[in-house]
């Protein structure tokens, strides 16, 4: 039954399929992207209390919703990893780090930029924000313990470890403006409920966290891609490649 | 599943619970701590004391905004619907801030139970609309009530 996975223990094939799926999850990006953008910053309507401050929602929610959901694609692949040891799944853990560090990122920042017009503050140590200000440290802490450690086996089982025990920290940001009260808003959109947000707002909003995630796929393979070549430098069918001029 | 893989399966989900438990132990004694603000009917239960800096978070009660014409300074009433609490500020006031709009203020109680604020920020709600939406809403008297959560319980004002 499970046959079809074993293919993906097999590098060429899997350097392979990550390099036609790259540019198609390029190009989606791109679409959902620059459509989302044009349909959230010029077709939207201004909100009726925040004016055109709001629209910076269009980034900041998409990246809040990334830096989580790829440290669960990072912490489910290292506990796989751990497991089984399965090369490939360390290989999507290692290469989704950088990326979800730099959605986290982006979540601050433009929360920052919102917080000062809106809430009267730049930042606030609540809940919400201090959460998510421990998952960046999480992402890089991750980072740095993977480079610190030489032996290259070694540090991917201490990274894979860390990556597992710092999951519980995804129920917590989630959470958090439920549990405790915070300055932050609660969920604008949530499955179980109807959206607080108009329709006209809520159609580019959900077309952006469409961008991210294909911007996420389409980083993480190319990463991917760097990371087999990079662990099988020295095998016959990468320097094929490099003789045919096809990296 | 060879058996050294189950061995490992085990330790990874013992790794996982044991931190989940140790987290929320830690999460549930600091639970006070991290509550941003304070209701008003925590302080008129009386548990703060006079002159401790805290935050008080509640809705600006409609028709109590008093400013003053010569000064930044400016007299409010803040409610979690249960309780009133009088606030004075000296400063700017965040664009959001308006009557029945949450608001989360940093100061202490004076001897006469007004919380001076050194800091009033404005909290925003989950809600989003264009002000023609907004309007109609509003004439139909539909308008959603913003909220404020205090850790639990959420208390709307209509």
């Amino acid at each position: 039954m499970f046959k079809w996975i074993h293919r993906f223990g097999s590098s060429p094939f899997v350097y392979r399929t990550a390099n036609w799926l790259a540019p198609v999850f390029g190009i989606g990006a791109a679409v959902c992207i620059l459509v989302g953008l044009y349909l959230g910053l010029v077709v939207a309507p201004a909100d009726y209390e925040q004016g055109d401050s709001y629209r910076i929602i269009f980034v900041h929610v998409p990246s809040a919703w990334m830096s989580m959901f790829v440290y669960m694609v990072m912490a489910t692949s290292s506990a796989v990893f751990l497991i089984w040891r399965m090369k490939l799944a360390d290989i999507v853990a290692w290469a989704s780090a950088p990326i979800g560090a730099s959605f986290t990122l982006i979540a601050l920042l433009t929360g920052a930029f919102w917080g000062k017009p809106m809430w009267g503050t730049y930042w606030i140590w609540d809940a919400r924000l201090t959460s998510e200000l421990l998952l960046l440290f999480i992402y890089l802490g991750y980072m740095a313990l993977r480079s610190s450690i030489e032996q290259p086996q070694t540090a991917a089982r201490a990274a894979a470890i860390l990556a597992v025990v710092g999951v519980v920290n995804i129920p917590i940001i989630h959470f958090s403006v439920e549990w405790w009260n915070t300055l932050h808003q609660p969920a604008t959109i949530t499955k179980l409920d109807k959206p607080s947000m108009h329709i006209s707002m809520l159609r580019p909003l959900l077309l952006m966290v469409a961008g991210f995630q294909l911007l996420y796929f389409h980083q993480l393979m190319v990463r991917v891609k760097t990371g087999i070549l990079q662990r099988e430098a020295r095998t016959a069918w990468v320097a094929e490649l490099v003789a045919d001029n096809r990296v | 599943m060879t058996p050294k893989r189950k061995q490992r399966l085990m330790l990874v989900a013992l790794m996982l619970v044991g931190v989940s438990v140790a987290v929320v132990f830690l999460l549930k004694a600091f639970n006070s701590n991290i509550m941003l603000f304070k209701s008003p009917s925590d302080i008129v239960a009386g548990d703060i004391q006079e002159g401790s800096r805290f935050r008080i978070g509640g809705m600006v009660v409609e028709g109590s905004v008093k400013r003053n014409d010569t000064d930044l300074s400016v007299e409010f009433q803040l409610t979690d619907t249960a309780n009133k609490v009088p606030v004075t500020f000296t400063g700017i006031l965040p664009d959001l801030f308006s009557e029945g709009q949450g608001i989360v203020a940093m100061g202490s109680l004076n001897n006469s139970g007004t919380f001076v604020a050194s800091e009033v920020l404005a909290k925003h709600d989950e809600n989003y609309m264009p002000p023609e939406v907004a309007d109609a809403l509003k004439k139909a008297g539909k308008m959603p009530g913003t909220s404020v959560n205090y850790g639990g319980s959420t208390v709307v004002q209509p």
